[in-house]
């Protein structure tokens, strides 16, 4: 777990670029190695009687089987076709060398025609049926990773405060495609052309299909499985050295001024050279293997061929054997193996499917941060509420140290109560433990007189709510975003919301207005307005506590002292916990508390 | 071939190696494919005689397909050495163009696609150096063997073969300019919905915020669903192209095999020359339908080279290499000086720095205040070298900055950037940036001076701890303190520090400051500084607005300023 969290850090730099928008990474509510460590220890009892984590995916895409077998079914009727088409012709061939009348080559000549024209058919049939099947089942598995995440957002996996990590978890739901489309499929129909051959070699000629099952048996069974084992091995030194390569390009890039001034850049360009020329080494030792694999399989059906031959053409000199058995034999012994030609490259995929696999088993077993309780006290919804935190102790890992030890707190109702501290003083774990992200180990937080710990999380989110620190700006409308913390929220809360987080003149100067798309590759923002649109958000749901973790990270100065102004002056009247690490701008503040090293400092 | 295949045949002399390599093996293939077919049909026509079993051309049979085996080998071999040998005189290029840009630039400009390009990317290349490129070979030399052999044992197969043939390559030009077209406008709508996923998972958080997560898990269905429908669409189309490819070269097969069959009836031909034209008349289409799969394959490693062509070609910013360097001046004795210096942004309409003058003594602390933007981190770029004067000069000593030797003089100067990039290293080798030779006890003692020490030891493995991507887990103010103990490492008689105490809380504030005051200590230092606490430890305040430097005004006394300049 540990170890692959860490390469994935460095392997998957190279998306961060393209899809930072998509998945900002976020500060860690909580160290990262939380998880990995709560996990390992949760964990490795139950993996002993577990599946393996490839079977494991393949059971969460069963239920598509009705999709999934036409195209397999699709796929080996295109192979067995082109097996059949050549056999065929080549009885024709023979029968026809024994002059016999027209009528008796007739059945074949239309044979060969039809299954000219099938195999086309079949082979269009199987890709559609095999991509619609395969999509339909990713599309199901997708809702299940979703719902498997639900209840570890934001704390439970690492994946929530990396976005290279969540990049990765995303690509690793597609492998689930190429496990079907590149694995399973080309498998399932290199096992009907072997079976049926082998089978046929027995109706013609027992004692050659000993030898064509055998070598096909090699050839699919024993040559995937090396090349799986070869892509295991050689993939790590490899995936090494590119991770390190990832990483030494961010320092000659990002870091390029930092080296210049310090005469480094040298020795760093030197490294990536010498990193450069051992992948080149890696990938120059795993082409001889590699390559040997499709020679090893001509090697076995040369043999075949041969073998078979001479076997046939042996029992035809005893006269075992009619002559038109005699070259369908050898013409199968040929084609067979053709169908197995993709299994190198399946078992190649199959080494990086088992990756992904290992990566979503860890996600799908993790276990939620916060559980609910079995009977839980309903909230009210409604009304000035207030937050009364006492004595309340917080630990990220059972055996870690505190981040919250022994805080206690009050923001009465329609107060606004500004926290502040350093980096790392526990303030965004506490508001975690507000919205019952992260679970609190002693201390109580009440909330219009019920302990937060008795109600269900949802229930304390419709109360508790507001900005968090990794608040997410979707790839949608200006509009749909906002519109999501309250959907039924009308016209005029929109406006008002926008005004009071002073973000309406800026929607006003976009061409599209409220319908511009923002996030992801849409309309870019700056720090100022993104950090506006996210406190209107936090405006327009209301709550009856608000919330707001942070909200001018990232801002300058001057920038962040006018937000934090008006984010007060918007507030006036409402619970409202602010938590910031600027000073300036909180003259309007009810009170101020600072936090320092997870403990609150008096006064 | 596209402009970019030529440009990479013409400057990677080991792909046009690889490309002559392939030809000759495919010679050699396409003969041992002919070989094949007469020696099995010459056992097989044997055997239908009657005649006795010879081993002979049994044996050359096995031996044939074995040299077939090995000659596939060969093949793959080259084939993806030629790629990783490609793929590495492509990386090298591209870092050495990196080390010849500007170094600015470099930092500011988004150069995540280069980083891409240097990694991933390029492996995009594979399918077209192994793949493209030897069936592109292939397809010249063992089709027209094939119809030269079929043409010499039956001249009619070999005009079935020969009609047909063109054929492959007319539909898949037809049906691929049609499927581009669909598929073009496709696209957009096919990324949106893929990206669909990735955009909601980020944004769980903020759903559960909101308890909107349970309404999303439908929508993710939804979408997922439409991102199915949308490339269904595309690859019914896209899929025609292949099934008129297929269906093309199976019932050509068709078509040579049953006239054979009824000439053979007929007693036309022979059964040794009938098989032969059965077992030849496939491969003469093999590869021209393996040439279309490699092509749509090799599509994204064209993409990919077009884009290194671009990062390379990019020669705007090479700066000439000199030889005639001067000796740089000794800095701690040197006078610093701008003369009438303006600096022009090349994506910017105003100029940076407008007819800046400025001179410093050796020794003296200059205080640099103004907005930000107004020019101030322009100037200390100005005095690395990293940004060249439109007009005006630069002057270390009595020499200009441009015809000093620029890493000799940097080598006097410390800097630290207003965001220091920490390295994916330890601690300790982030400290010992500028001198890599350094001992543990002086990185202790740099760390020690820049009040770094006593979160550094607190760290899981001290000064051995391994700082992640751009120094996670750090604060800023820690980060801050790092690059101060690489400055204090460094012993530079000159200073150059871009708002070291900007973004602090007011803990690291104190702590940074103090750090920096000491460093100062004995040094020419300039200063840009937008708090108050470095203010009165100046002996000259600058004020930068808007690209001009205003007239200069000794530093006040501490006692008075604290608290208001800059507030």
């Amino acid at each position: 777990m540990t170890t692959h969290t860490q390469t994935a850090t460095h392997a998957s730099h190279t998306t961060s670029a393209s899809r930072a928008n998509a998945a900002a990474p976020t500060k860690a509510a909580a160290p990262s190695h939380t998880h990995s460590a709560a996990h390992t220890t949760n964990s490795a009892p139950t993996r002993l009687h577990t599946p393996h984590p490839t079977l494991r995916l393949l059971r969460h895409l069963l239920p598509y089987w009705r999709r999934l077998l036409p195209a397999a079914l699709a796929s080996a009727g295109s192979d067995l076709a082109a097996a059949a088409l050549m056999a065929t012709a080549a009885w024709l061939i023979t029968r026809a060398a024994e002059q016999p009348p027209l009528a008796s080559v007739s059945l074949a000549i239309v044979a060969v025609r039809a299954l000219a024209l099938g195999r086309g058919a079949l082979r269009y049939a199987d890709r559609l049926l095999g991509h619609d099947g395969v999509l339909r089942a990713v599309a199901g598995f997708r809702t299940r990773v979703y719902e498997a995440l639900v209840p570890l957002a934001p704390a439970g996996t690492p994946a929530f405060r990396s976005g290279d990590l969540l990049t990765r978890l995303v690509d690793d739901v597609d492998a689930a495609q190429n496990l079907l489309l590149r694995v399973l499929i080309p498998t399932a129909a290199a096992c009907a052309v072997a079976a049926t051959a082998t089978g046929l070699a027995t109706a013609l000629l027992p004692k050659t299909s000993v030898l064509l099952g055998l070598l096909l048996v090699v050839a699919g069974v024993l040559v995937p499985a090396l090349v799986l084992t070869l892509s295991h091995h050689a993939g790590r030194a490899e995936k090494q050295s590119r991770a390190e390569l990832a990483v030494l390009t961010v320092d000659l890039t990002q870091g390029a001024a930092d080296l210049a001034a310090y005469g480094a850049r040298g020795r760093v360009d030197e490294r990536a050279r010498s990193v450069s020329a051992r992948i080149a080494a890696l990938e120059r030792r795993k082409a001889l293997t590699t390559a040997l694999a499709s020679a090893v399989v001509l090697l076995l059906q040369g043999g075949a061929t041969v073998g078979v031959t001479w076997l046939a053409v042996r029992a035809h000199a005893d006269g075992a054997l009619p002559a038109t058995h005699l070259t369908v034999l050898a013409v199968l012994a040929l084609v067979s193996f053709e169908a197995l030609t993709p299994l190198p490259a399946a078992a190649r995929q199959l080494a990086e499917v088992q990756s992904s696999a290992r990566r979503l088993a860890d996600v799908l077993d993790a276990p939620p941060p916060v559980a609910d309780p079995p009977a839980p006290t309903p909230l009210p919804a409604t009304g000035p509420l207030g937050v009364d935190i006492t004595d309340l102790r917080v630990r990220h890992r059972p055996d870690g140290p505190p981040a919250l030890d022994g805080v206690s707190l009050r923001v009465p109702p329609g107060r606004r109560v500004v926290l502040l501290g350093a980096s790392g003083s526990g303030k965004s774990t506490l508001i975690a433990a507000l919205m019952r992200f992260v679970p609190y180990e002693a201390g109580s937080i009440r909330v219009g007189g019920r302990e937060l710990s008795d109600c269900a999380g949802a229930d304390a989110r419709a109360v508790i709510t507001g900005m968090a620190q990794d608040a997410h700006v979707f790839h949608t409308t200006i509009r749909a975003n906002l519109a999501l913390a309250r959907p039924d929220a009308t016209e005029a809360d929109l406006l008002d919301a926008a005004r009071r987080a002073r973000l309406l003149d800026w929607i006003a100067s976009l061409p599209n207005g409220w319908d511009t798309l923002v996030g992801g590759d849409g309309a870019t923002m700056s720090g100022g307005q993104r950090t506006r649109l996210l406190l209107a958000r936090a405006l327009l749901a209301d709550p009856p506590v608000l919330v707001l973790d942070e909200p001018t990270e990232g801002l300058d100065p001057h920038t962040a002292a006018a937000v934090l102004t008006d984010i007060l002056d918007a507030t006036r009247g409402r619970t409202t916990l602010l938590v910031t690490h600027a000073h300036s701008g909180l003259t309007a503040a009810d009170e101020t508390v600072t936090l320092d090293r997870g403990r609150v400092v008096p006064n | 071939m596209k402009p970019v295949e030529r440009r990479l045949m013409r400057e990677l002399p080991l792909l046009r190696r690889h490309l002559t390599y392939s030809t000759t093996l495919s010679v050699v293939g396409a003969g041992l494919v002919v070989a094949q077919a007469v020696l099995l049909a010459t056992v097989l026509a044997d055997g239908f005689a009657g005649r006795p079993l010879r081993v002979g051309p049994l044996a050359a049979l096995g031996a044939v397909m074995a040299l077939r085996a090995l000659l596939t080998w060969a093949r793959g071999v080259l084939a993806q050495r030629a790629a990783a040998d490609v793929k590495r005189t492509l990386r090298d290029r591209i870092t050495d163009r990196l080390r010849h840009t500007g170094a600015l630039r470099l930092a500011a400009s988004r150069h995540g696609e280069t980083a891409t390009l240097l990694t991933r990317g390029l492996d995009a290349l594979d399918p077209y150096v192994v793949g493209y490129l030897p069936t592109m070979a292939a397809t010249a030399v063992v089709p027209l063997t094939v119809v030269g052999w079929l043409a010499w044992t039956d001249w009619t197969s070999a005009l079935i073969v020969v009609v047909t043939l063109p054929l492959i390559p007319v539909f898949g030009a037809l049906v691929g300019m049609h499927t581009a077209r669909r598929t073009a406008r496709q696209w957009g709508l096919l990324a949106r919905l893929g990206g669909h996923f990735l955009d909601v998972v980020a944004g769980l958080p903020t759903l559960r915020a909101f308890g909107r997560e349970r309404h999303q898990a439908r929508v993710v269905g939804e979408m997922a669903d439409a991102h199915r429908r949308a490339t269904m669409r595309t690859l019914r189309v896209a899929f025609l192209s292949s099934f008129v490819l297929e269906t093309v070269a199976t019932l050509s097969v068709a078509l040579v095999a049953v006239p054979v069959g009824l000439r053979l009836l007929h007693g036309e031909v022979d059964l040794r020359t009938a098989l032969v034209v059965l077992f030849l008349a496939p491969e003469a289409y093999l590869p021209l339908r393996a040439l279309g799969a490699a092509f749509h394959d090799s599509a994204e490693g064209i993409a990919v080279a077009e884009r290194v062509f671009a990062v390379l070609g990019d020669e705007a910013d090479a700066p000439a290499e000199r030889t005639d360097h001067a000796p740089a001046p000794d800095a701690r004795t040197a006078h610093l000086r701008l003369d009438g210096v303006t600096v022009h942004y090349p994506d910017r309409a105003t100029p940076a720095l407008r007819h800046a003058s400025l001179s410093v003594h050796p020794g003296e602390h200059v205080a640099l205040v103004g907005p930000s933007g107004a020019g101030k981190s322009t100037l200390l770029a100005l005095l690395l070298g990293f940004v060249a004067p439109a007009s005006g000069r630069v002057e270390v000593g009595d020499t200009g900055l441009g015809d000093l030797d620029i890493d000799a003089w940097r080598a006097q100067v410390a800097w630290v950037p207003q965001r220091p990039h920490l390295f994916a290293a330890s601690v300790a080798d982030n400290i010992r940036l500028g001198r890599p030779d350094a001992s543990d006890a002086e990185v202790r003692a740099a760390a020690r001076a820049a009040s770094a020490d006593g979160f550094i030891e607190e760290l899981a493995e001290a000064y051995d701890t391994v700082l992640g991507e751009h120094g996670t887990g750090l604060s800023a103010g820690q980060r801050q303190r790092v690059a101060l103990a690489r400055a204090f490492l460094k012993d530079a008689p000159v200073l150059l520090l871009d708002e070291p105490t900007a973004h602090l809380d007011p803990e690291s504030e104190a702590a940074v400051t103090r750090a920096t005051v000491d460093l100062m200590r004995g040094r020419t230092a300039i200063v840009v500084a937008h708090r108050t606490s470095l203010l009165p430890h100046a002996d000259r305040i600058v004020t930068v607005r808007a690209g001009s430097l205003a007239p200069t005004r000794p530093a006040p006394a501490p006692a008075l300023t604290d608290g208001l300049v800059g507030s």
